[in-house]
C-alpha cells in the first residue's frame, strides 16, 4: 500500500470525527436514557388503550382536528362516555405535564410536532 | 371531569342571579364565579347564517366597543398597536370607508360621523373561497366561512381577493401581543391568515356568537336566513337594510339597518 502512514492516520481521524457523538455524549455524564413519562393523572384510562395511544396518538389527534374543523362534530363517544375532541381541553385535561409527557418521547425520537405553534400548552 | 349535585344548584342559582341583576355575560365568565358546564350542550344548527346590525341602536352608545374586545379576547387576537400588523375580526371604520358607493357629500351628520361595526360577511359566493390554493378557507353548508389553519399556507391570495378588508395576515409571532390568552381556544402562529369564523366553535356548544351575546343594546341579532319565523328574516321584513358592495356580486351576508 503507497502511504499507508498517512491513510491509517485518516482513517482513525475519520472514526474518531464519527463517532464524536458517542464520546461526546459519554464524556459529558449524560447518557441517552429512554423516555421517562410522568403520569399524573387518577384517570384509569385514556378515550384508547395505552397501546393504541402510545402508537397512534398523532393519527387520532390528526383525525379529531379535521372533524372538528372540517366537519362540524365536537364530541365523541368512546366506551359509553362522551369527550370533547380537544387536545388543549381534553388531552391537556390530564396531561397537563408536557415536559414530563409530550416532551419526554418527541424529543427523544426528535420529532417537533408543531401543535403548540397555536395549541395552547396548558390551563393556568 | 363531572359536576355533582351540589354544584350543579349552586352555578345555577348563581347563574339565575348574574341574569337577574343584567350582568354582561363576559364579565360573569371572566370572575370564574360560574364554571362552564363540561356536559356537552346541543349545537345551535341553521341552514344559512346571517347577521344584522342595527346602527341606529349602536349609534345610541356611540364609543361602545364591547363588541370587539368579547370577540378579540376570546379569539386571542393580538394587539399589535401599529396598523401595519394590524390583525382584526371585528371593528369600526366611518360611513364613508365602509359603504363607498353609498356614500355622498350630504349624508346626515350622525350617519356620517359615526364609527360602523364591521366583520367578515361570510359571502355567499365568497372570492376569498374561490382563490385559495389549499382550501384552508372553504364555505360551510351553513354558509360560514371557515378557516383551516391547519392548512393555510401564507400566500395572502385571499386577502387580496376579499373586497371588504376582513382578513388579516400575522406578519410576527402573535403570541407575546396576545394580552390576556385565553386557554379554551388556540392562537395562531406566523404566516397565516386569519378572520371572524361567526364563532363556529360557540354554535356547536350551543351558544350565540360572542358579540351578539356580549352587546347590551341588543345591535347584533345572528339568525337563520331559512327560516321565515327567525329574528334576522323580522328585522329584515320591517327595516330597510343595505350591504357593503352588493355591486361585486359576492351576496354578503351581514345586513345594516342604517
Amino acid at each position: 500500500m503507497y502511504d499507508a502512514g498517512k491513510i491509517i492516520i485518516g482513517l482513525i481521524i475519520f472514526l474518531i470525527l464519527i463517532t464524536f457523538p458517542i464520546w461526546y455524549n459519554a464524556a459529558s455524564g449524560n447518557p441517552t436514557s429512554a423516555p421517562d413519562l410522568k403520569i399524573i393523572t387518577d384517570a384509569k384510562q385514556c378515550v384508547e388503550p395505552t397501546d393504541y395511544m402510545r402508537t397512534n396518538h398523532m393519527n387520532l389527534l390528526d383525525e379529531w382536528r379535521d372533524i372538528v374543523v372540517r366537519e362540524k362534530g365536537r364530541y365523541i363517544m368512546l366506551d359509553g362516555k362522551q369527550y370533547e375532541m380537544s387536545l388543549s381541553n381534553t388531552c391537556l385535561d390530564c396531561h397537563s405535564n408536557k415536559a414530563d409527557f409530550c416532551d419526554q418521547c418527541h424529543n427523544y425520537m426528535s420529532v417537533d410536532p408543531y401543535c403548540w405553534d397555536c395549541h395552547i400548552e396548558s390551563k393556568e | 371531569m363531572g359536576i355533582d349535585r351540589r354544584k350543579f344548584i349552586k352555578y345555577a342559582g348563581l347563574t339565575t342571579v348574574a341574569g337577574i341583576l343584567g350582568k354582561n355575560p363576559i364579565d360573569a365568565l371572566a370572575d370564574d364565579e360560574i364554571a362552564v358546564s363540561s356536559e356537552p350542550l346541543k349545537p345551535i344548527v341553521g341552514k344559512r347564517w346571517a347577521m344584522v346590525v342595527d346602527l341606529k341602536k349602536c349609534r345610541q352608545k356611540e364609543g361602545c366597543h364591547d363588541c370587539i374586545d368579547a370577540c378579540h379576547h376570546i379569539h386571542n387576537v393580538p394587539d399589535f398597536d401599529n396598523p401595519k400588523d394590524e390583525v382584526k375580526w371585528i371593528w369600526k371604520d366611518h360611513f364613508k370607508h365602509a359603504f363607498v358607493e353609498q356614500e355622498h357629500e350630504y349624508i346626515s351628520d350622525e350617519v356620517k360621523h359615526t364609527e360602523i361595526l364591521l366583520l367578515c360577511n361570510h359571502c355567499d359566493d365568497a372570492p376569498c373561497v374561490r382563490v385559495c390554493p389549499t382550501q384552508a378557507t372553504w364555505k360551510r353548508d351553513d354558509g360560514i366561512v371557515m378557516m383551516d389553519m391547519h392548512r393555510c399556507i401564507g400566500c395572502r391570495y385571499c386577502l387580496v381577493a376579499c373586497p371588504y378588508g376582513s382578513r388579516s395576515f400575522n406578519w410576527r409571532d402573535p403570541r407575546p401581543f396576545i394580552k390576556e390568552t385565553d386557554p379554551d381556544f388556540p392562537t395562531r402562529m406566523r404566516g397565516v391568515v386569519e378572520k371572524c369564523n361567526f364563532c363556529a366553535e360557540r354554535l356547536a356548544k350551543g351558544q350565540m356568537p360572542a358579540c351578539v351575546e356580549v352587546c347590551s343594546e341588543g345591535c347584533l341579532v345572528f339568525g337563520d336566513l331559512e327560516d321565515p319565523e327567525s329574528e334576522v328574516r323580522e328585522l329584515l321584513r320591517s327595516n330597510f337594510t343595505i350591504r357593503r358592495k352588493p355591486g361585486l356580486g359576492t351576496k354578503p351576508e351581514v345586513y345594516y339597518i342604517v
